[in-house]
């Protein structure tokens, strides 16, 4: 296999028994993506030139006997993370010229890791989408059938992993944004609990719900990557000061007796037949491991997509604010302050993002405040109070990550209401700031993966990916690649 | 009909912190425009507030001074509105969860002491500021954005333009005092805007109310509000109504305009700050903030009016500023009579500090100095009236007394001989009035002590020479 095909951890192997250079490394994953590139359209600034630079560092720094546990690894990162003096666009016409002046604290301990910036994944703009469709500069394809959506918000990093454009990325995640797009170009995406990583530097999409998360080709390198981003940031007060484990330490320890609760809300009508059955089987798989499915009640779910279309597209509304023309991002002239304000927003935002916004003016007005943002509010408690109770009884939840595999492009792009409904299963856990993996668990006839979902308790990443891990050890599918 | 005025004052004041309520960016005024500035106070995309611990404990320490109670779980709130000096699109400032809430102060008027409510003490940040120099172009210089500000509501209790202004000033020491504000108005650290009504005497119900925004100067704070009533009698006795608005006052023309109506009014959408935690209050914490108050100007005057014996005036007059009152207390302790040190503080020192514009912090004198010259007096080594020149000398110098009565040789003359022989030659030299004065005009006493001082150079023991002139007079 090229180099390109391999994961984090066989990749640091090789490396540290000298068999292969962070240059070898990253000239296999750039000979990929001049290849793919062009199919997958999975990035929207290619950091080549820096990236030699940084693999070469990698390998001076590793020649000098201080290798880092990233020296010489190529990452994408999602273009909504500032990366200081690099281009970072948030797929937005808006912030189509914006070079962040600082760089964002996940970066920040990428760097300190030894990690080689391959490029800026594609994204819906201001990961406001399920598809990628909404990028203002171009839509990524699906690997495993270029027809087809890879998922979003972070589908630039999720085809880019699938793709072998990249040996892993970084995604963000405020309703499904990592999980649903790993689920449908067959990787692992994890969301952290909400404060688990830091969120400095990432461009704020909803504050109380985005979280940054890793990307990979398997729960391993997930786990490696949570060790390096995780942990409080003094610059950012939402992150918890709670300490982070080895998270690979977790990794290939048993899951007798575990207690996996399956949702009984989560296995609806209308969900693809297909869907339903590998994720049964997957149950079944977990059984024959020795853990123990129960069924469990999430009861409040129903309210789940409304109450985070509310409450996400308020906190957006607010947060796209800033976006005026004034101070940097495109700039449209006007006669005057408010033609200037006008035409810049008016030509900078897409559709999706203008419609979030008008959502959330709407729903902070004075006499509607009440009846949506603060109702959405209370349901979020129930929400929440949900999940603390079925953790009284189950260490894991586990459902599906997606109602249905990849969609074809264009399928849903004119149906707003059917394109939210691709977050369904994924939603609940940013609302109650619980952490969620998605890890493959089947193919449907015409050859789409498939993922499984599993959510853990507040700040129980670890118990998250032991199963998670166990569960792909024990199948084949993370091994497949997509035919490009 | 007589009318009365209904008024409650929003004061925004600026925080002495070193930086940043948000950011570590300094908050020192009068830089080159956007020199004190960061990716956080700029709002670049992806950035996060931090609070600045030291603002919580200033507003904490405000709301303890002002009789509030302190919130046991308060947030922050986004306020949003365009702007361009506003670089996120919304102001993080705090809403329904305010840190202080139910505080008065009191003020004196007429010799009554009045309570004014504090409906609530808030933290936000400043905005920037729009610079205009013509061109087409506007600038914006964000050094200001971040700076931390206090806003402190009152409740609608002041009823004349006169007790606005004393509420000022209580604010204003007790900010001072607090050392968490230099309360300077004219350059903005310290802002007033007032909410108006009138109401018919004795009528329970407020009236529509307008906003003055603008306020921006302590001699402007009656000014406006005075001229604000006058509007509103003179709108309704002329049959209209008031309306419910936001009026700037202009203080070149002196008089307040129309800003913005009701229905243009801003719906700012508040809704809790999500970059932000919750403050929980911590009760040990706030026992050390509450401990570490300085004692309050209203607690200082009862203070110097009860240990020290001073009048309400001259206590009032001293403890309107800290430092004043700090050097007064230090002139006491080096052992000087307290109404003494008082009458000399509130009458030459002040006038000379006043007269150059100049804090006591630079005066030149030492209270420890002011002591010793007051001794000097009570020693009888010199008079009340030398004392004066010996001040003025230690003003311009800051030279010990002691040194400037000796090197002058300003040290009063007891020595009964010495005086005698110098009114037995005036009195031989003034025939004229000592007839006169033997005649019973007994006023001309004063023309013989004048004498006879300015033949001693003014150092005559002022008692004895009283004495001895009557004696020789009479005699």
């Amino acid at each position: 296999m090229e180099l390109s095909g391999l994961g984090i951890h066989d990749l640091v192997r090789m490396r540290d028994k000298g068999e292969v250079s962070s240059r070898e490394i990253l000239d296999s994953v750039y000979k990929r993506i001049e290849e793919v590139e062009s199919k997958v359209a999975a990035y929207v600034t290619l950091t080549r030139d820096e990236a030699f630079r940084m693999a070469d560092r990698a390998d001076r720094e590793i020649a000098a006997g201080h290798g880092k546990p990233l020296s010489g690894i190529p990452i994408a990162v999602k273009d909504n993370m500032c990366t200081k003096g690099i281009l970072t666009t948030c797929a937005s016409k808006i912030l189509h010229n914006f070079v962040p002046p600082y760089e964002s604290t996940v970066t920040s301990r990428l760097i300190e890791s030894g990690y080689v910036l391959t490029g800026k994944a594609n994204l819906d703009e201001f990961a406001m989408g399920s598809s990628t469709e909404n990028s203002g500069f171009r839509t990524t394809r699906n690997p495993w059938d270029t027809r087809r959506i890879p998922g979003g918000s972070s589908g630039g990093s999720a085809a880019a992993v699938a793709a072998d454009e990249c040996i892993a990325a970084l995604g963000s995640d405020t309703g499904g944004s990592i999980r649903q797009p790993a689920s449908l170009c067959g990787v692992v995406g994890m969301k952290p609990t909400y404060g688990r990583v830091s969120r400095y530097g990432l461009v704020a999409f909803a504050s109380s719900l985005d979280q940054i998360g890793p990307i990979a080709k398997n729960v391993k390198d997930c786990a490696l990557l949570l060790n390096v981003i995780a942990g409080r940031d003094p610059f950012d007060s939402t992150s918890a000061p709670v300490d982070v484990p080895d998270f690979t330490a977790a990794i290939g320890k048993e899951i007798q007796g575990l207690r996996v609760g399956v949702p009984k809300e989560y296995f609806i009508e209308g969900m693809d037949p297909e869907v339903e059955e590998a994720v049964r089987a997957a149950i079944r798989k977990f059984e024959s491991l020795g853990a123990v499915p129960i069924e469990v009640s999430l009861p409040h779910t129903d309210y789940a997509v409304a109450t985070y279309y509310v409450l996400a597209t308020s906190e957006a509304s607010s947060n796209l604010a800033r976006y005026d023309g004034v101070k940097y991002g495109r700039r449209a002239e006007g006669r005057d302050l408010m033609e200037m304000y006008m035409k810049s927003r008016a030509e900078g935002f897409g559709a999706e993002v203008k419609r979030r916004i008008m959502l959330g003016t709407y729903t902070l007005s004075s006499g509607y405040y009440d009846a949506y943002y603060k109702k959405a509010q209370q349901v979020r408690t129930l929400i929440k109070n949900d999940f603390d109770e079925v953790f009284r009884d189950a260490d894991v939840v586990l459902t599906p990550t997606s109602p249905t595999p990849a969609f074809k492009l264009g399928e849903r792009s004119e149906d707003p209401l059917r394109m939210y409904l691709a977050d369904i299963f994924t939603i609940s856990a940013n609302l109650a700031g619980v952490p969620g993996i998605s890890v493959p668990c089947g193919f449907t006839a015409d050859n789409l993966p498939i993922g499984l979902q599993l959510i853990g308790k507040h700040f129980d990443e670890a118990t998250l990916l032991k199963a998670a891990h166990a569960y792909e050890q024990a199948t084949e599918w993370h091994k497949r690649k997509p035919a490009l | 009909m007589k009318y009365e005025a209904v008024i409650g004052l929003e004061v925004h004041a600026q925080m002495l912190t070193d930086t940043k309520i948000f950011c570590g960016c300094s908050t020192k005024f009068g830089s080159e425009p956007n020199t004190q500035t960061c990716q956080v106070c700029t709002g670049m995309p992806g950035v996060l507030p931090v609070l600045n611990r030291k603002v919580l404990e200033f507003a904490v320490r405000t709301g303890l001074a002002m009789n509030c109670s302190i919130s046991p779980y308060s947030r922050f709130a986004r306020k949003n509105y365009f702007y361009p000096d506003l670089p996120k699109g919304y102001q993080i400032s705090q809403y329904e969860l305010p840190i202080c809430e139910h505080g008065f102060v009191e003020i004196v008027v007429e010799d009554e002491v009045r309570k004014v409510g504090i409906t609530r003490i808030h933290m936000e940040e400043d905005a920037g500021k729009n610079i205009h120099e013509g061109g087409g172009y506007s600038f914006v210089d964000l050094n200001r954005a971040g700076v931390p500000l206090m806003e402190i509501v009152s409740e609608p209790d002041i009823r004349s333009p006169g007790e606005a202004s004393e509420y000022m000033k209580k604010l204003r020491a007790i900010l001072r005092y607090l050392g968490v504000c230099d309360g300077n108005m004219e350059q903005g650290s310290l802002r007033c805007d007032a909410n108006v009504s009138i109401r018919p005497v004795g009528r329970e119900e407020y009236g529509t109310r307008a906003e003055v925004k603008n306020i921006n100067s302590f001699r402007f704070v009656e000014k406006a509000l005075e001229y604000e009533i006058k509007r509103q009698v003179r709108v309704v006795e002329g049959g209209g109504r008031v309306l419910q608005e936001t009026r700037l006052w202009d203080a070149a023309r002196g008089v307040t305009g129309s800003m913005r109506s009701k229905e243009e009014a801003h719906d700012y959408r508040y809704f809790p700050e999500p970059d932000l935690v919750p403050i929980v209050g911590e009760d040990r914490w706030l026992d050390e903030i509450r401990a570490y108050l300085p004692e309050l100007p209203d607690e200082k005057r009862e203070r110097f009016v009860g240990d020290f014996g001073l009048p309400e005036y001259d206590a009032d007059l001293l403890t309107s500023e800290r430092p004043v009152a700090e050097w007064f207390e230090e002139v006491v302790a080096a052992g000087a009579q307290p109404k003494a040190a008082s009458n000399w503080m509130m009458g030459d020192l002040m006038r000379l500090l006043n007269e150059e514009n100049r804090p006591i912090e630079e005066c030149a004198i030492s209270p420890g100095q002011l002591a010793s010259m007051i001794r000097l007096i009570d020693a009888g080594t010199i008079s009340g009236k030398i004392a004066k020149t010996v001040f003025a000398e230690m003003y311009r110098t800051g030279g010990d007394p002691e040194t400037i009565v000796r090197e002058k040789g300003l040290v009063q003359i007891s020595d009964e001989s010495e005086i005698e022989k110098a009114v037995d030659a005036v009195i031989a030299g003034n025939p004229n009035e000592v007839g006169r004065y033997k005649g019973g005009e007994e006023k001309l006493l004063g023309f013989f002590v004048g004498q006879v001082m300015k033949k001693m150079k003014g150092k005559a023991n002022p008692r004895m020479l009283n004495e001895l002139l009557r004696k020789k007079l009479s005699g």
